[in-house]
């Protein structure tokens, strides 16, 4: 089967004074129909960068985007502006991660889905209105017809996010991208609106691409993780896999640096020493090197490849050795 | 939305009585100020002056005399004038007042039509060479004095190329009534519109433009994008919406000016005998009463296109309707 968005060796540069600065580099990934995956990472790792490529919504004139994006076999790196709106909204839709500046203040939330509903298809005003009650309904916000009356800044964080999110499903998209869209949210609604996005692959047949900097998130939404750091893609698994061995010093940190909601509590966390290397200063070889505990020589000269066919890390250690220094990491 | 209006309209009459006390206090009560002595005339005997303030009850204390005055302008409106003896001074307000209104509300609509126009563009063109013109222009519109404007436009419409198919229709200098010819009117304002307004549009542009850009930074900009708008509708339905309120601010404050006397130097040039220029006649005589009545009428100007403005506010944008 033909992935329905296939990512190839994307990067995303800026022009600077300093010469041009990779802030993604050889990002490749595909996604299947009605699939959901995780991409994971710290800030500055890319991860939205990568999202906001898909669509060309990046939106700084310096930026620099090659590699090739495959949404249902046409290409969308240099494509039209014409054909790329079609598709924003329409079969790809986004949602961002603040849904307090997210909205327009100065329209309703029904005029703003309605809005959307009208560039994409030819309902009437009436019509589009009547769809956009609908919608906020299927979301989950109570009372719809008159959360559709009502201004953004009237309503919680929690339930602007759901009315972020009826706007994005509002012309059923294939792919909806979903850009840390529970971090700005409280705990309990984060949960909601997780449970909602995952709903949503049965009401509405949409694919998700899921970016977040929480494992416990991916955990419970996504079929597939890519974890980034620093621009690249360390490593990609099944969920299950990912959890149950995971291969990357960095995915360890990540999840030794996560707090047990059940199961044995550990004694302390564990962190990750140092920063991510900034963009302009990445380490010739792998960019983890510099906070890895496990750097051998064959690290520094140039980046791992991924490697792996279901299970792909980018990371020298071998199959045999990893338990052991994984051990190191989460048992401590 | 009711209360708001009725709390900004208590607002307002305790401003005018607060700017009506201020200036009578001025020009009243400031040491120096004699009123009667002006009105006597130089050199007169210290007999006749105390005659004077007995007989325009300059006497009388302060209170009294304040409240005597606001009587006259406002309930039996026959103060009169102390320079031309027995001229009433609300009347020839009244009549100013539409001159100088049909003069700024005109120039008002070109102006903020053009500045948007231009503030939009600039937006959309930013940086390139479009927008670069744009600023230059509306610096210099800003820069050229109003009175050297005018006298140019006088210059070649009145003058040197009157007689070109150019400005032929151009007629003489002076008001014409709206109820005497529509026309006529119009054809005796519009330069002075346009020379009135050229300040406010380079003005208003740069504003605009500036707060257009700004507005297209936040995030609900992306979103607008990212729900498949194009450039122009984003701009002209999110941004421009919400970067009007900073225009809508200074045209308040400007319209309500200008109205009250401030297209003073635009009245001179072209010979409208406007508020303005019943304004700057009394300061030159120290025409007391008719100082009062034009500052009065003045403020009650600014104030109410204020709360005109509050009110706009509300209408654009729905956040203000929530404060309290």
């Amino acid at each position: 089967m033909n992935p329905l968005l296939e990512i190839v060796d994307l990067a995303v540069s800026f022009r600077t004074s300093n010469g041009l600065i990779r802030a993604v580099d050889g990002v490749s990934f595909s996604i299947a129909e009605r699939e959901i995956l995780g991409i994971v990472g710290e800030s500055g790792s890319g991860k939205s960068l990568t999202v906001l490529a898909i669509l060309d919504l990046i939106g700084d004139p310096n930026a620099v985007v090659t590699g090739s994006i495959r949404f249902r076999g046409i290409e969308l790196i240099g494509q039209k502006p014409e054909t790329l709106r079609r598709l924003r909204g329409g079969a790809i839709a986004m949602i961002f991660q603040d849904p307090m500046t997210a909205l327009t203040p100065v329209f309703t939330i029904g005029a703003q889905i309605s809005e959307q509903i009208r560039i994409h298809t030819d309902l009437s005003r009436h019509a589009a209105q009547a769809r956009a009650v609908e919608l906020l309904d299927a979301v989950g916000l109570p009372d719809p017809h008159r959360a559709a009356a009502r201004y953004p800044q009237e309503l919680s964080g929690g339930q602007r996010q759901r009315a972020v999110i009826a706007m994005a499903l509002s012309c059923n998209p294939a792919l909806l991208l979903a850009d840390e869209p529970t971090t700005a949210l409280d705990v309990t609604v984060q949960a909601q609106i997780l449970e909602l996005i995952r709903k949503l692959r049965d009401d509405f047949n949409s694919a998700v691409i899921l970016i977040t900097h929480n494992l416990g998130v991916v955990a419970e939404t996504a079929d597939r993780v890519a974890v980034m750091y620093s621009g690249r893609i360390v490593e990609t698994a099944d969920t299950g896999a990912l959890f149950a061995d995971p291969h990357h010093p960095y995915t360890w940190g990540l999840l030794g640096s996560m707090p047990a909601l059940d199961g044995i509590r550990r004694p302390r966390l564990t962190t990750i020493p140092g920063l991510p290397p900034a963009l302009d200063r990445r380490p010739q070889g792998c960019a983890f090197s510099p906070r890895c505990g496990f750097v051998r020589p064959e690290c520094l000269p140039a980046p791992p490849c991924l490697t792996g066919t279901m299970h792909q890390a980018a990371c020298v250690i071998a199959d045999h050795e990893r338990a052991a220094a994984r051990n190191q990491v989460l048992a401590a | 939305m009711a209360s708001t209006i009725i709390r900004r309209l208590v607002h307002m009459v305790a401003v005018l009585f607060g700017i009506s006390v201020l200036v009578f206090l001025i020009f009243f009560a400031t040491p120096g100020a004699n009123p009667a002595e002006r009105i006597a005339g130089k050199n007169a005997s210290p007999q006749t002056v105390a005659r004077v303030e007995r007989q325009f009850g300059l006497n009388r204390p302060l209170p009294i005399q304040y409240a005597l005055m606001m009587k006259k302008i406002f309930i039996t409106r026959n103060l009169t004038s102390y320079v031309n003896l027995g001229e009433k001074v609300v009347p020839q307000v009244f009549k100013a007042a539409p001159i100088t209104l049909s003069l700024v509300a005109g120039a008002a609509i070109i102006w903020i039509v053009v500045a948007i126009a231009i503030g939009a563009v600039a937006a959309a063109f930013r940086n390139s060479w479009i927008d670069r013109l744009l600023m230059v222009l509306s610096l210099i519109g800003i820069s050229m004095p109003v009175f050297w404007v005018g006298t140019m436009a006088n210059l070649f419409t009145q003058g040197i190329w009157h007689h070109t198919w150019l400005f032929s229709w151009v007629p003489p200098l002076g008001y014409v009534d709206f109820s005497k010819s529509p026309v006529l009117w119009f054809k005796s304002l519009l330069i002075p519109w346009i020379t009135l307004a050229i300040l406010y549009i380079g003005l208003y542009a740069r504003v605009l433009r500036a707060a257009l850009i700004e507005t297209m930074q936040e995030d609900f900009i992306r979103t607008a994008r990212a729900k498949g708008l194009s450039e122009r509708q984003v701009l002209l339905r999110h941004a421009l919406r919400c970067s009007l309120v900073s225009v809508v601010t200074l045209f308040g404050l400007d319209f309500g000016v200008l109205v009250g006397g401030g297209a003073l130097l635009t009245e001179v040039v072209f010979g409208l005998q406007g508020v303005g220029y019943l304004t700057y006649q009394a300061l030159e005589t120290l025409d007391l009463p008719m100082i009062m009545a034009t500052v009065i009428y003045a403020s009650v100007f600014v104030v109410v296109s204020n709360a005109v403005v509050d009110i706009v506010y509300a209408a654009f944008d729905p956040r203000m309707r929530l404060r309290r």
